[in-house]
This record gives structure tokens, C-alpha cells and sequence, in this order.
């Protein structure tokens, strides 16, 4: 019970951070579907910077592989942005390239970098036994607290709070909905969405170190992150855009995928006659179901996805 | 001190190939409505533009109280007190009215947002100019009128000298655009300067000081409302003399065309019927005008005879024939032409070329579809160019032309063109001359007069009560989506047809 109310928090913490970022691209007005490559990217991040700083103290080594996945994230997500706010390229097709980018991209650097150390390692792997002991806060018996799951819940109120109680909040969405009324009252339209597009680097490059430090303690980043991004996506839509609802449904998501983890801890679930890749399967097909009967009447902000341009009527 | 708020000193602003501005002057005193008249594309849109900062013109200089100033962007224009209520309103759908009149000016506290000293401040000026706003309301949920008036408090929180109105009654209905010429008076007799972009002339003379009127891009004249007629006006804007009146012979009804029997359409927003029991005829050399207040069922109406929607009840047939059931092309080809509401939404794809906009309900004929089903090129650009001609449909770029760069004036008469060229038993018009301005509204009228004396059967659905009284031979009142009354023209007041179009009376059909 208490692995699977872990799980449930850690990757519930997960979807979260990753659909807050996209939250706030998508207030501003960009559709960010390389949510998923830039977890990639920020695990990458934040795996490099456990790997080559090993000896760091415990709370120095969250600083630095947060610091770490973050840059990497933001970094990561500028294509992005500049793709969709300067050339006005079709966001959709931009974040599908970043994502197949992402994974092959990390995959080939951690390959080079293995082989680089002792050429007969081939593997696209990054090890972090002892690094990862840093993110554990407290234990309680079989349940163990993780900094990020603090983190998470730090980040989802600092969300909250900057998208519904400040200047910057009001402007961002406002960029996203109806971009010419922003423009009107002085909102410089392109850099409110750099600053969304950013913001959403950040949150998905924490998301991408939180994912792969969640179950195992190495990581094979040929695997990229079987589609969490694309899962955080239906997460954000199933919360209709809002922090609070995105939370509760981040949190639900979040206890399906604990299942596949843990549910040979529980009998009623192992003695039923069911292959274990089923549970695997459950999240994603709890996505396609909810978003095949919520997705109809969610509000998405109304400008988003198309390129902004100061001349068109 | 100056006499004058703003002074614009002979702006010239080129584009491509043609002249928009040229050594246009107009002079804005303090404290007064000054009237910018000219027709679509008569160059008030640019000129609006120059001043808010939006174009940079390339001759000309802007005077503020008499200093030269430079307008790089619409900042630079909100610096100098200069607001403007768009004609299509920007604001935030989901945000209330209290976020949009703040945004851009939010005022913070630790970073947070303080919206006490700003609601106050809009409740204020709320109260003194007397636009009435549910400052927590969501834009969304609230009316046009009341959109308008977060957009006016907008500028006024902005502490604006200078307020735009680009077309402000267009969107409007006639209470509301009473109720908007009060405001205006009031914000002037405080002070303000206001510009006020109309080609409606009842409204130009009822509450404009002064009046400066442009013709193709070209400074006509500024003149004192005061001492000029509508009749002067519409000259001066058009360039030569426009008939108010609608000139036309007797009506010759003949054979039945649309014979309409118990229709009725159901609503998407309530539970009751949108029309609820309709029956009427309308002959072959007739026009017949549905009248009414906007939302009494007439669009549904018009939804259901064009196939938009479906019948809940009742039937339709068009030359004796049962089209009830049939779909909206087969409607077409059988001979029914509709001129839309809702131009953008029903009429045109904007950013199709103006050519296949006007093939658009035809393309698949032989003429212009070979056996291959290929469409030939060559005969649909003739054919545009031959009705861009006769209707004299203006744009930059003629049949090339994408449609959403086109004026709305220019964008209706594409519309009539390819309705009217169709050849259809049946025309039906709505709000044809909705946002168009007095030559083209002069043109549509004689088109649609001469269709009918052509023998073609014409159901026109306007609000405008003007319209309403001149244009046809016959006049149904919808009220709540029932018909409520049948008249001719000449039996009829005004005063008489808003009591039946308000509900007051009604009378069984004859």
C-alpha cells in the first residue's frame, strides 16, 4: 500500500510538472507537443550532471541536477519557440520533429560519451545508484517522501498563483486567447510567448529527471520517456488548462501507472488472470478514453496554435 | 493651448501600387464629435491606423495641442491619450470585464495583483459617463452593448483625451445605438474629444459637431453638421447625387415560388421552437420582407429554407416542388440563391481567392469542370473577371485577390454577384446591406428591385425598418419565432410595425 501511494505520488509529480509546462505554453498561445522530447532532453540534463558530479552533497546534487535539467529543457525547448514565434512554423510539425529529435539525439550523445570512457560500451545508459539517494527526504516504513514530490507541490502553487494573481499571469493568457486585444493594450505578443514556451522547457525538463530517477536507478535513454509527455498532454486537457484540476488529474493518471509498478503487491490484483503488460498499458488507455469523451467540451485557450501576426486583420 | 486636440497636416500614405492617404487633413477640436465619413475603402481605416501608430505615413505631420508628435506604435498613441474602440472588439472572451479594462494597466502589490484602487476607479467612471457594466461578468456572457461599454470603459481608464470609434453602431441594436449616441454626448460634454468613423448619415447628423468626408483616399471637405444636409453628405462621400428613396414600378406577383406550410426549426439554446408554425408563399416577381428584431427566429428561418438547418415540422417547396428534405446544393441547383447573414461564416472562404469565391457554387457544372474532373482555370477567372466587372466589385489584386483583404462592402457585393448571376428562381436576402455603406446600399436595393421586376421571386430579411418600408411589396413581422402580422408597405406606419414587432399587437395572417 505504501509503494503504491509512492508510485501514485511520484509519477503523479511527474504528469504534473510536465502538464504545468505545457499549461503555460499553451496559455500563451503555442501548442507545445515536444513536451515529451524535452523530458528527454531535461532527464539528459539532469543525468549528466549526477553522473559527473558524483560526490556532491546531498542537497547541493538536487540544486545542481534540477539546475541541470532545467537548462537543458528550456534550451532544449527554444526550438520551439523560435520556430513557432519568429518563422511561424506549424507548431504541431514542429513539436513532433523535437520529440523524435529528443529521443535520438540523447540517445546517440550518452552513447558516445559510454563509448568515450571504454570503447566496447555501446549502451545508451547513465547509471545513478548512490546520486539518487540525495532525492529521498524521509522514510516512512516502505514509504519514502522524494524532494521532488515537494517540489512538484511547490511548483503546481507558484503556478496557481503567477497564471491567476499576477501581471505576468493575466498577459500570458491573454496572449494565448485573443493575441490582437493584448497587442492593443501594449502586450508585446512574441515575448509573452517566448516567456510561456520557456516556462514549459523548465517545468518538462524537471518532469524528465523526475520520471527516469522515479523507479530504477539507470537509465536507457533509447527508451525516451514511453510517452509521458503525450500522457501530461491528456493530463492538462483532462484539467481543463487549470492548475488545480490538473493536479487532481495528474494524481489520477498517476495511480494508474503506480499499478503496473505494484500491483503484484497486492492479491486480489495478482491473483486475477491478467498479463502484467496490461497494467502497462493502463494509463494510455485511460488517456484515450478520457480524452475521447472529455476533450469535446474542454476550452482550450482560443488563439493557440496560430502563429501571431501584427498584420492580418 | 490650441484650439485643436489633434491636427493631421496633409498625410500621404502609399502602399503597393495605390494611394490610401493622400494630403488628407483633418483637424479634431477639443471637446467635440468630429465625423469621419467616406465609403468603404475611402481610406478612413488607413488614416484611423496613422494616427493610432499602426502605419507610418510617408508625408504629412500630426499635431497633439499643438506640438508636432511622431507615432511610432499604438503605445506612443496610448502615451499621447489617444484610445480607440475597434470595430471588432478586442477583448479577452474568458476574462471578465474588470481583467480586460486592467490588462496592459494592472496595477501590483508584491507582485500580486491589486484590483481594489482599479475597480473603484472603473466603478467611477462607471457611474459619470453612465456605462452601465458588470465590472465581475465574463465578456462571453455578456451583451454586445455591454462589450462595447468595457471597451469605451477601457480608453477612459486609460485616462484617453482622444477617443476612436471605429463604425461603433454596426454591431449594435437600435436601443443600444440611442443609448451609445447618449454616451458620446456626455464624454464630449466632459471634455473629451471624440472621432467618429461612420457612413450611417441619420447618425452622423444626430450627434456629430463636425464632419470631414473622404472619397477615394482623397480630402473631400470638412464641414459643420449644422449647416449641411444628408443629402449634401451622401453627395460629397459618393461624388455624385444618391437617391434615398427606392424607385420602383408597381409589383406584378405571379405564379407561386416557395410555398412554406406549418415549418417550424428547433432551437439550439432553448427548448422552445426557434420558428414555431410558419406559413407563407412568396410569388415570382415579388418581395417580400420578413421584419423584426434581431432574434425573434429569423436567421433560423432563413436556416431552415437554405438547408442549414433541419425541419422539426412543416414543409417547403420550391416551384411545386417538395424540397423538405433535400440537401443545401440540391436547393442551389434547383434554384434557390442565398445571400447569408453572416458573410464570413456562410458566405465566402476569406482566404480563397476572390474567383473561387464566386465559383464556389458552381465549380462542379460542365462549364467549369471537365471530364477528367479537373477544373479548367481558364473559364472560371473569365467568368470572375465578367461578374467583377459588372458589379464592380473593388480589391487589390482583382480575381486574385484573397477575399479577406478585401472590404466588407466589397466582400458583399462578390456575394451578390454570384447569387444574382446564378439565375435563381428564388433569391433570398439577408441583412444584404448590413455594414455597407450608402452607394453600395443604393446598389444592392436596385439589384434586388431588378430581380424582382426580372420575374424572380424575393424574400428579403432586414432589421432595418427604412429598409423594411421601401424596399418590399409585401412585409411578414416575425415575433417570437411566429409570424405575427402581414402588411403592405403603404398600409402600414413605422410607429405601427415596431408595436407588432415588439409583441404588442399581432394580428392572424390574411
Amino acid at each position: 500500500m505504501a509503494l503504491l501511494l509512492q508510485y501514485t505520488l511520484i509519477y503523479a509529480s511527474v504528469l504534473l510538472l510536465v502538464a504545468l509546462g505545457g499549461c503555460f505554453s499553451e496559455h500563451s498561445g503555442v501548442i507545445n507537443l515536444g513536451l515529451e522530447g524535452i523530458m528527454v532532453m531535461g532527464a539528459l540534463g539532469g543525468a549528466l550532471v549526477m553522473k559527473s558530479m558524483a560526490d556532491l552533497p546531498a542537497l547541493l546534487m538536487i540544486v545542481a541536477v534540477v539546475f541541470g535539467s532545467v537548462l537543458f529543457g528550456v534550451v532544449y525547448s527554444l526550438l520551439l519557440a523560435v520556430a513557432a514565434i519568429h518563422l511561424k512554423a506549424d507548431q504541431t510539425l514542429v513539436g513532433t520533429a523535437m520529440n523524435l529529435l529528443g529521443t535520438a539525439a540523447a540517445t546517440v550523445f550518452v552513447k558516445a560519451l559510454n563509448m568515450a570512457e571504454d570503447a566496447s560500451n555501446v549502451s545508451s545508459s547513465i547509471q545513478y545508484i548512490e546520486q539518487k539517494k540525495a532525492f529521498s527526504l524521509l522514510k516512512i516504513g516502505n514509504f519514502e517522501l522524494s524532494w521532488f514530490m515537494v517540489l512538484a507541490v511547490a511548483l503546481l502553487v507558484i503556478s496557481h498563483v503567477v497564471l491567476y494573481h499576477t501581471k505576468f499571469g493575466l498577459r500570458l493568457m491573454a496572449c494565448g486567447e485573443h493575441p490582437q486585444a493584448a497587442d492593443s493594450v501594449g502586450i508585446n505578443v512574441y515575448k509573452m510567448r517566448y516567456a510561456g514556451v520557456l516556462i514549459s522547457g523548465m517545468l518538462g525538463g524537471i518532469g524528465g529527471i523526475v520520471y527516469i530517477t522515479a523507479g530504477v536507478s539507470e537509465w536507457k535513454f533509447e527508451n525516451g520517456v514511453a510517452g509521458f509527455g503525450f500522457l501530461a498532454l491528456a493530463v492538462m486537457i483532462f484539467g481543463q488548462w487549470k492548475p488545480g484540476l490538473i493536479a487532481m488529474a495528474a494524481v489520477l493518471f498517476g495511480l494508474f501507472r503506480a499499478l503496473s509498478n505494484v500491483y503484484s503487491g497486492f492479491d486480489v490484483l495478482a491473483a486475477l488472470p491478467l498479463p502484467s503488460t496490461l497494467y502497462n498499458m493502463f494509463p494510455y488507455m485511460i488517456s484515450l478514453l478520457v480524452l475521447a469523451v472529455f476533450s469535446g467540451n474542454s476550452r482550450a485557450p482560443k488563439a493557440e496554435g496560430i502563429p501571431y501576426d501584427k498584420g492580418k486583420r | 493651448m490650441g484650439e485643436f486636440a489633434i491636427e493631421m497636416l496633409h498625410i500621404t500614405k502609399r502602399f503597393a501600387g495605390i494611394v490610401a492617404n493622400d494630403d488628407i487633413t483633418l483637424q479634431l477640436k477639443k471637446g467635440e464629435i468630429h465625423a469621419l465619413l467616406g465609403e468603404n475603402g475611402a481610406g478612413k481605416s488607413t488614416l484611423m491606423s496613422v494616427l493610432f501608430g499602426l502605419y507610418q505615413p510617408e508625408e504629412g505631420k500630426i499635431y497633439k495641442d499643438g506640438k508636432e508628435v511622431e507615432i511610432r506604435n499604438p503605445n506612443d498613441a496610448n502615451d499621447l491619450g489617444i484610445g480607440m474602440v475597434h470595430q471588432h472588439f478586442k477583448l479577452v472572451e474568458c476574462f471578465s470585464v474588470l481583467d480586460n479594462i486592467i490588462l496592459g494597466m494592472e496595477t501590483t502589490k508584491g507582485g500580486l495583483l491589486k484590483k481594489d484602487d482599479a475597480r473603484k476607479k472603473v466603478m467611477e467612471l462607471s457611474k459619470r459617463y453612465h456605462l452601465q457594466v458588470e465590472p465581475d461578468a465574463l465578456i462571453e456572457d455578456i451583451t454586445v452593448g455591454m462589450q462595447q461599454r468595457t471597451e469605451i470603459l477601457k480608453m477612459l481608464y486609460r485616462d484617453n483625451e482622444i477617443l476612436i470609434f471605429d463604425e461603433p453602431t454596426a454591431v449594435l441594436a437600435v436601443q443600444e445605438i440611442a443609448e451609445l449616441m447618449q454616451i458620446m454626448k456626455g464624454l464630449a460634454a466632459e471634455g473629451k474629444s471624440i472621432l467618429f468613423i461612420s457612413h450611417k448619415l441619420n447618425e452622423i447628423m444626430e450627434v456629430a459637431d463636425r464632419c470631414t468626408i473622404l472619397r477615394k483616399g482623397k480630402y473631400v471637405g470638412t464641414v459643420d453638421i449644422k449647416d449641411t444636409t444628408p443629402e449634401k453628405l451622401s453627395a460629397m462621400m459618393v461624388g455624385r447625387d444618391v437617391s434615398f428613396k427606392v424607385n420602383k414600378k408597381p409589383a406584378k406577383p405571379g405564379r407561386v415560388v416557395l410555398d412554406v406550410s406549418h415549418m417550424s426549426v428547433a432551437s439550439n439554446r432553448h427548448k422552445k421552437d426557434a420558428v414555431h408554425d410558419v406559413s407563407f408563399q412568396v410569388k415570382s416577381g415579388e418581395i417580400v420582407c420578413v421584419a423584426g428584431i434581431d432574434g425573434n427566429g429569423q436567421t433560423e428561418l432563413i436556416y431552415g429554407l437554405s438547408g442549414l438547418e433541419p425541419l422539426s415540422n412543416g414543409t417547403i417547396s420550391l416551384n411545386g416542388q417538395d424540397v423538405t428534405r433535400e440537401s443545401i446544393r440540391r436547393r442551389s441547383i434547383l434554384g434557390t440563391s442565398h445571400i447569408p447573414e453572416d458573410r464570413h461564416k456562410h458566405g465566402l472562404v476569406l482566404d480563397y481567392s476572390l474567383e473561387n469565391n464566386i465559383v464556389l457554387e458552381r465549380y462542379f457544372e460542365p462549364e467549369f469542370t471537365d471530364q477528367f474532373g479537373l477544373l479548367k482555370r481558364k473559364e472560371i477567372r473569365e467568368y470572375a473577371q465578367r461578374l467583377i466587372e459588372e458589379y464592380d466589385v473593388r480589391s487589390g489584386q482583382g480575381a486574385i485577390s484573397v477575399t479577406r483583404s478585401m472590404s466588407g462592402g466589397n466582400q458583399q457585393k462578390a456575394i451578390i454577384a454570384r447569387e444574382i448571376d446564378k439565375n435563381p428562381d428564388l433569391l433570398i436576402a439577408v441583412q444584404p446591406t448590413r455594414g455597407v455603406d450608402v452607394g453600395a446600399i443604393e446598389f444592392i436595393h436596385k439589384q434586388l428591385i431588378a430581380q424582382r421586376d426580372a420575374g424572380k421571386a424575393v424574400l428579403l430579411v432586414s432589421l432595418e425598418l427604412d429598409e423594411v418600408m421601401d424596399v418590399p411589396d409585401r412585409i411578414l413581422v416575425m415575433y417570437e419565432g411566429e409570424l405575427v402580422g402581414e402588411f403592405k408597405p403603404e398600409e402600414i406606419t413605422i410607429e405601427e410595425l415596431g408595436l407588432y414587432m415588439t409583441g404588442a399587437k399581432r394580428r392572424e395572417q390574411t
